[in-house]
């Protein structure tokens, strides 16, 4: 056998590849829908913690400092190993796929309101007074002229965390989630061969690179020439 | 001139500190109706602070403000409500660089006031009319120059209807070209019966337009009349030595 067919033999067994074709597409299922529900939990929550912060009551601020901070340090990995074997001893089972979700959202909120309160800050304080000196009250300003102006900054690292934070559903595979990795090892153990495992980083591939499109999409539409 | 009409803004007594700073130290003062009351000083005499205290973007320390007998500082009084009747312009003009000329103006219409879009930007255009720059109104702030931001700025001021304008500076950041254009407006303004108070170094504007020249320093009102007296024969030496300094 020559080292090309020994290639395609190693990764793209043609078998494998239609024996394992419906858990892969199984597992991106799963791997969408855990994204999707870790993105818009992650970064709702993030928004929510940034907007407390802007309150700036100190004793509150702290708290969410020292949330985020920890949350930051802490690799997500650790973070999920802890809720999904600690917790059961407390005596809540959570099932592996709400671990997951609650894991990665609480990571992806740490960073997001990192992100969310950079931008709030980089808005000038002469847009808060010349809201405020038309009426509007704190929460208005928020919402209608801080906002809008905080978020367009915050999109090029928003999507950077996201992307990065979504491709740690993978490590949902090592407490039993059948996302796309899961599926990939589990065919790779059966078969003993890196067939399925070059599916799943196809998959990976063939869903994240539209949402990186997305962000560059994003980053321009929301452009706008500064004053 | 009637001294009859009760004043539309009185300060009484009003003290400001930063910490240990006393940047204000007891200011009275009226405005009638229809007065353009020109403040004028060194950096640092507490003129823009006493602008803000007005609205309370600077929350005073002591003393009294009245706008048409409503006590600004009153708990019971909605500072909200107030401060739609009270127009401010900043140095920095600080338009809101995402949206249009237009919406700048019709933003606090439509989400403070509750006007209808198309309500809003009736309003709007009317108030931009004003300053001379309807054919500007889909443009965003990047698009304008200096000036004309800064009458985008009084237009979305003036769409409110306030009872009073208190300019801050509102000339000290455009190039000298562009000076006249505002001041032109802040004129009409003031032909129109608009009630003002300006904190700016415009002596030329101040001799010709204004009705009261103030002259501030260290956080008190040092001395006060028409421009035509404060400028020709100041009694106080600080007025004396600010004015000569600003002429030489």
């Amino acid at each position: 056998m020559d080292a090309w067919s020994r290639f395609l033999d190693t990764f793209f067994k043609r078998e494998l590849i239609e024996q394992y074709l419906p858990s892969i597409l199984k597992g991106m299922l799963v791997t969408v829908e855990i994204a999707l529900a870790v993105v818009i939990t992650g970064i709702a929550l993030g928004l929510a913690l940034a907007v407390v912060r802007a309150w700036r009551l100190l004793p509150v601020n702290a708290l969410i400092v020292v949330f985020v901070d920890a949350f930051r340090a802490l690799p997500p990995l650790v973070l999920v190993l802890l809720v999904f074997f600690g917790l059961p001893n407390v005596g809540i089972n959570l099932p592996s796929f709400a671990v997951l979700w609650v894991v990665l959202s609480l990571v992806l909120a740490a960073f997001a309101e990192e992100i969310f309160w950079a931008g709030i800050l980089s808005v000038p304080k002469g847009q808060w007074e010349a809201a405020r000196s038309t009426g509007f009250g704190w929460l208005a300003t928020l919402i209608y002229i801080v906002l809008p102006q905080a978020v367009r900054l915050t999109v090029p690292p928003l999507t950077n965390r996201t992307v990065a934070i979504t491709k740690n559903t993978a490590l949902g595979t090592v407490i039993g989630v059948p996302e796309i990795l899961n599926q990939a090892t589990t065919g790779q153990s059966f078969s003993g061969n890196a067939t399925p495992l070059m599916m799943g980083a196809i998959a990976y591939v063939v869903l994240f690179i539209p949402v990186v499109a997305l962000g560059r999409f994003l980053e321009t539409r929301f452009a706008w020439r500064r004053a | 001139m009637t001294t009859e009409r009760p004043p539309i803004l009185e300060i009484r007594g009003l003290r400001k500190s930063f910490g240990h700073t006393e940047v204000l130290c007891g200011i009275d003062l009226a405005v009638r109706p229809q007065e353009l009351v020109f403040i004028i000083g060194p950096s640092g005499s507490g003129k823009s602070t006493l602008l803000r205290c007005c609205n309370r973007l600077e929350e005073p320390t002591g003393g009294s403000i009245c706008i048409e007998q409503i006590d600004v500082m009153a708990a019971s009084t909605d500072i909200n409500a107030m401060r739609r009747k009270i127009g401010m312009v900043f140095q920095s003009f600080n338009l809101y660089p995402h949206m249009t000329a237009l919406g700048n103006v019709t933003l606090a219409l439509r989400k403070v006031v509750g006007q209808s879009r198309a309500e809003a930007e009736r309003t709007g255009m009317a108030a931009l009319e004003r300053v001379g720059l309807s054919a500007k109104a889909r443009s965003y702030p990047a698009e304008l120059s200096g000036g004309q931001q800064q009458r985008v700025a009084i237009a979305r001021a003036l769409a409110l209807e306030p009872t009073i304008m208190l300019f801050d500076e509102p000339t000290s950041a455009l190039d000298p070209e562009l000076v006249g254009s505002v001041l032109a407006v802040m004129r009409e303004l003031k032909d129109g019966g608009m009630t003002m108070l300006v904190v700016s170094h415009e002596m030329r504007f101040a001799r010709d337009a204004a009705d009261r020249v103030i002259f501030m320093d260290h956080g008190r009102i040092v001395e006060q009349g028409p421009p035509a007296q404060l400028f020709a024969d100041a009694r106080e030496p600080r007025t004396q030595a600010f004015l000569a300094e600003l002429t030489r």
